[in-house]
């Protein structure tokens, strides 16, 4: 036991390549994924917060369904939809990171668009009838009060992010655990443990951690910062 | 200045989550000056100012209004968590308006509401008062033809309420006409040309605002005045 700690601390102390190169491609993987969840659920969430259409307590129900996807299930449906004799085939996607993201991408809009949904409304609640007194149409008070929203956002941010880099299913069923292409935190802890190289898995661990850590302290402080200025 | 009313409301009802708000109320507000619609709580003062906005739709009657552009101040200002030139310059996205002349018109409402030295500070550290004269400022920005007021100076302090009611005057004066809701019967006098009394959805009497304080006609109109005239419960007091 001491000795993988010893080691573990050996291999983040000497900044192990291996330990480096997997703990960036799941930040790649991750942030970018987290990146089109916000830029496809912002819009979407909050657009159906302003909006009023017939079904839009089935849309709010389902989109609420869909933040609690099971990953190895969206792994499953992208791999089918990327496999060679898939609709998506003929790009190549699977087993590359580009398929990683993806998935995760998939995982993240919906808890975007349901967070960004119930932080929207409850702005609307405030500034909704001053908005449409103004004649703004539907897209352009989505787009003020995504805006005056901003700092509750960075939730729904952090929230998707952490539910990106944890996730194991997605990533391991499209991308495939491959060494030095594919291989991210996740799966590399699970692979590493059952291989029993534990202070790699231990390490790449610790980083995990320090990673969410980091992300969040970094979100928590600049909105902070900002929110001092626009309360 | 023309004949036709500003406003015209023909038998409106409105119920609200099951309660009736307006009674088939008929209402004709005049172009130019300041009308006040007065009367006790749950009277559908307010309901009727956004009836007459387009936001809340009537259950039956009909709403007409003289084309123009319409500007609504709020009870409690509206305003987003940005700069106040941002805030005032959100008026004018509807307008569509060339760049420069935004920048202009927000420039200008900002000087007017005595904000000009704080129009990049962020609006919602504004105080009540200054918050409020920055929803002013917005409606001003937007040169209204009606201006709807929804108890625009209820808790601010009389230096607050003076600068608003200043503003107010400006722009009836400047040609806009104004529908002001408010329960401070002193303003009321102040600044209402025409004041309509309101129980209950309906309109119950309408006149020159110092006819309807002094000598009204109506029971309910007597009935809300008494109860409500600040200079009768100081005689009560005392």
């Amino acid at each position: 036991m001491s000795q993988t700690l010893q080691e573990t601390f050996s291999r983040l102390w000497t900044l192990d390549r291996d330990v480096l190169a997997i703990a960036w491609l799941s930040l790649r993987v991750s942030l970018t994924a987290v990146g089109i969840g916000l830029a496809l659920g912002v819009p979407l969430g909050a657009l159906i917060a302003v909006a009023r259409f017939p079904g839009r307590g089935a849309v709010v129900g389902l989109l609420n369904t869909f933040m609690g996807l099971p990953p190895v299930i969206v792994g499953l449906i992208l791999y089918l939809a990327l496999s060679r004799s898939g609709p998506f085939g003929t790009f190549g996607l699977l087993f590359t990171p580009a398929a990683m993201v993806a998935a995760q991408a998939v995982l993240a809009t919906p808890l975007v668009a349901a967070l960004t949904r119930q932080v929207i409304a409850d702005a609307e609640a405030h500034l909704g009838e001053q908005l449409r007194s103004l004649c703004l149409s539907a897209p352009q008070r989505a787009g003020v009060l995504i805006y005056d929203a901003r700092f509750s956002l960075v939730t729904a941010a952090l929230a998707a992010f952490g539910r990106a880099i944890s996730e194991i299913g997605a990533v391991l069923v499209v991308g495939g655990n491959i060494d030095g292409h594919t291989r991210t935190m996740t799966t590399a802890i699970s692979l590493e443990t059952q291989k029993g190289d534990l202070s790699l898995a231990l390490a790449l661990g610790l980083v995990l951690m320090s990673l969410v850590l980091a992300v969040n302290a970094a979100a928590a402080l600049l909105r902070g910062h900002v929110a001092k200025a626009y309360g | 200045m023309s004949a036709a009313p500003a406003i015209h409301l023909d038998g409106v009802s409105l119920t609200l989550g099951g309660r009736p708000i307006l009674d088939r109320l008929d209402l004709d507000i005049a172009t130019t000056g300041i009308t006040a619609l007065i009367g006790p709580n749950g009277a559908g003062k307010s309901v009727t100012l956004r009836v007459i906005d387009g936001l809340l739709r009537p259950d039956s009657g009909t709403v007409r209004l003289t084309p123009g552009r319409r500007a609504f101040v709020f009870q409690r200002p509206a305003l987003v968590r940005a700069s106040a030139a941002a805030n005032v310059a959100l008026g004018l996205v509807a307008l569509k308006l060339p760049r420069r002349e935004r920048a202009e018109r927000v420039a200008a409402a900002l000087a007017r509401v005595g904000l000009s030295e704080r129009a990049k500070d962020a609006a919602t550290r504004f105080s009540g008062g200054e918050q409020q004269r920055l929803a002013l400022a917005r409606a001003w920005a937007m040169r209204p033809d009606l201006l709807l007021l929804d108890e625009p100076t209820a808790s601010l302090d009389p230096a607050a309420t003076e600068t608003i009611e200043s503003l107010i005057t400006e722009m009836a004066q400047a040609g806009t006409t104004v529908l002001l809701v408010s329960h401070n019967l002193g303003q009321v006098a102040r600044l209402a040309d025409e004041t309509v009394v309101l129980a209950a959805g309906r309109a119950v009497e309408r006149g020159p605002t110092r006819s309807v304080l002094f000598s009204p006609r109506t029971n309910e109109a007597r009935a809300y005045l008494t109860g409500e005239l600040p200079w009768t419960s100081f005689a009560a007091a005392s």
